[in-house]
């Protein structure tokens, strides 16, 4: 067996591709906060247990209804997503005229509120869902071995992200969208329903969040704590990017992924924290952000 | 995208009042009532919940200093908090320190902490300003959680000696330890009280409310930022290493970003940008999760419920709404 800096190769590319999986969840839920925070201008603490609700309504569609994975993949984001939109309706919307971190706080609250509903139904303990039987198994590429669930995670989320950016730069919907993220005023002078136009935002930036939690149920054990940890490494993704480019957004998110994975490999102990310390660097030397404009 | 300088700071939900001279002494007399009130509360109620309202009282008055008049909303309190609370641990129970010592190097090692994660994050402003402090949080969060040599891990630091205050007054009994903790609270709510009233606090309000006219006046901002940002870390050390002491415990619950969370909840019931309002804040959610305790993770909830019916109804908070009916700042 050859070995690459010291280490064995399979367990190199296996940190690679665990790394371009978290990544890829970096890149969708730093996309969805980012959308949600040039429109609304709040910053949706909530997003990691929407996340989390998003695995839990794929575990429920199948427990409960028998539905499969697939259907999940499309009815757990639709189903997270207007509840995102009920939560914009209801609450949220009441809070555009004050200061953005009353927005902050209430998301926080919200975030409570659901992961402590669930941790007191579902324990804290997590549950499994199995791999998708189309997905099972896994291809011997030479050099490693490619599970093919964690293949398609990393394709659908490119695809996901991509769509999204294209979506956003390319579409008359995504223009006006832009248009409304500028100039929410000037835009509803021109006969645009901004007040619509936010609350569908909301709900999207939330269906991303859930459809992120149903590509990582199988990969990790579907539990009400899944989300909270991981928005804070989010946060730190999306100090580190700005918010103020979508393709920043996905890049920064797939490399940080990335050096996560390799840290890992290299210095096991730094994994947890990596991605912190690079937060750091990045506010001594470009404080605004590698893709952001200063405020 | 969008433009996120401060538009108006939280505690310009509050009412513009002008500080009088009756508002001084409305604030003495307050100022006296607590005195009183510290010193019969150990009599009437279980010293131990006495002690434990003080520390997060004086931490939540530490967190509101930033917020209320720095205007900067930091969401990685916890670190300062919990950080002192390891060292003063860890000195107390490994070095054999005196108790004052120990409370001093913890808040030492918050201010330092403080010094440094505050120059980070005054780089940016508002909302990212709160999502850096988050993040670096919780970085210290898994520090502790990595160096159980230091933290002893997931079991934390236990069985924390009190000691002799100056190597003389022995503390093992908590009715003695009480009029330590109760000095501690006060020095720190007239130290808080003398900041908020001193021209530099004036300058930090200014800052707060309207950034770029004080910039144009000549004040250097960051330099006032990061001023009351080592110094709200500071007190919240202060208030984590005399927690240390009540609880002879140490553990990961002190800087977990829930922790982080709690100080803002206190604050907010309490009422932001009040003078006392920390402290009915402290008072009302401590008293919740005692009697809450049975209820386990609906507590969670319980406070998810309450920071939502707070930001949507009640954001002047317990004291702001009494300040607003007697027209007189709190």
């Amino acid at each position: 067996m050859f070995e690459l800096l010291g280490v064995p190769p399979q367990a190199l590319f296996g940190q690679v591709l665990l790394g371009l999986i978290n990544g890829s969840f970096y890149a969708i839920l730093s996309l969805g906060l980012a959308v949600i925070f040039g429109l609304l201008n709040i910053i949706n603490f909530a997003h990691g247990a929407q996340y989390m609700m998003g695995a839990f309504v794929a575990w429920m569609c199948l427990n409960y209804l028998g539905l499969n994975y697939w259907a999940a993949l499309l009815l757990a984001p639709l189903i997270v997503g207007v509840f995102g939109v009920i939560l914009e309706r209801v609450l949220i919307s009441r809070l555009a005229h004050l200061d953005h971190l009353y927005g902050l706080l209430l998301t926080f609250g919200l975030a409570l509120i659901i992961q402590g509903l669930f941790r007191n139904y579902y324990g804290s303990s997590g549950l499994p869902y199995a791999i998708p039987a189309q997905l099972s198994g896994g291809q011997n590429l030479g050099f490693m071995f490619l599970p093919n669930y964690r293949g398609w995670v990393v394709v659908a989320s490119l695809v996901v992200c991509l769509a999204t950016w294209f979506m956003i730069e390319k579409t008359r919907l995504g223009a006006y969208l832009r248009a409304a993220t500028e100039n929410a005023t000037l835009t509803q002078a021109f006969g645009i329903n901004v007040p619509l136009l936010v609350t569908l935002t909301y709900g999207f930036g939330v269906a991303l969040a859930a459809l992120a939690g149903v590509l990582a149920a199988p990969i990790y054990s579907v539990n009400p704590n899944m989300g909270a940890d991981l928005i804070i490494v989010v946060f730190a993704v999306v100090v580190i990017g700005g918010m103020g480019s979508i393709m920043g957004a996905i890049v920064t998110g797939f490399s940080l992924g990335l050096i996560e994975g390799l840290t890992k490999v290299f210095y096991p102990e730094a994994s947890a924290t990596v991605i912190f310390i690079i937060m750091v660097l990045v506010l001594l030397v470009k404080p605004a952000g590698l893709f952001g404009r200063a405020a | 995208m969008a433009d996120i300088t401060a538009t108006d700071a939280p505690a310009a939900a509050l009412p513009v009042q002008e500080e009088t001279r009756g508002t001084r002494r409305l604030h003495r007399g307050i100022m006296i009532g607590i005195a009183i009130a510290l010193v019969i509360a150990p009599f009437v109620a279980y010293p131990v919940f006495v002690m434990k309202v003080l520390c997060f009282a004086l931490f939540a008055l530490a967190f509101n200093l930033l917020l209320g008049y720095g205007g900067l909303l930091s969401f990685g309190h916890a670190a300062y908090f919990g950080m002192a609370s390891y060292v003063s641990a860890y000195v107390a129970k490994q070095w054999g320190l005196t108790p004052e010592l120990a409370i001093l190097s913890g808040t030492l090692i918050a201010a330092a902490l403080g010094f440094v994660f505050g120059s980070l994050a005054i780089r940016r402003q508002g909302i990212y300003f709160a999502m850096i402090t988050l993040a670096l949080a919780q970085m210290v969060y898994f520090f502790s959680l990595q160096t159980p040599r230091f933290t002893g891990g997931e079991d934390g630091i236990q069985a924390v000696p009190r000691g002799r205050l100056l190597g003389l007054i022995d503390l093992s009994d908590d009715r003695v330890l009480y009029w330590l903790v109760a000095a501690v609270f006060m020095g720190g709510l007239l130290l808080i009280y003398r900041i908020i009233h001193s021209p530099f606090g004036q300058i930090c309000k200014a800052i707060r409310d309207n950034e770029p006219r004080a910039i144009s006046l000549g004040y250097r901002v960051n330099q006032y930022k990061l001023a009351v940002f080592v110094l709200s870390a500071s007190l919240a050390g202060l208030a984590g290493a005399t927690k240390a002491m009540v609880f002879q415990l140490a553990s990961l619950t002190d800087v977990h970003w829930s922790m982080s969370g709690e100080v803002v909840l206190m604050t907010l019931v309490g009422g932001l940008g009040t003078v006392f309002g920390p402290i009915a804040g402290a008072i009302v959610i401590v008293a919740m999760q005692n009697y809450l305790a049975t209820l386990g993770a609906w507590v969670t909830v319980v406070q998810g419920v309450i920071f939502v019916i707070c930001v949507m109804t009640f954001r002047e908070g317990i004291v702001g709404v009494i300040s607003k009916w007697i027209k007189k700042p709190l």
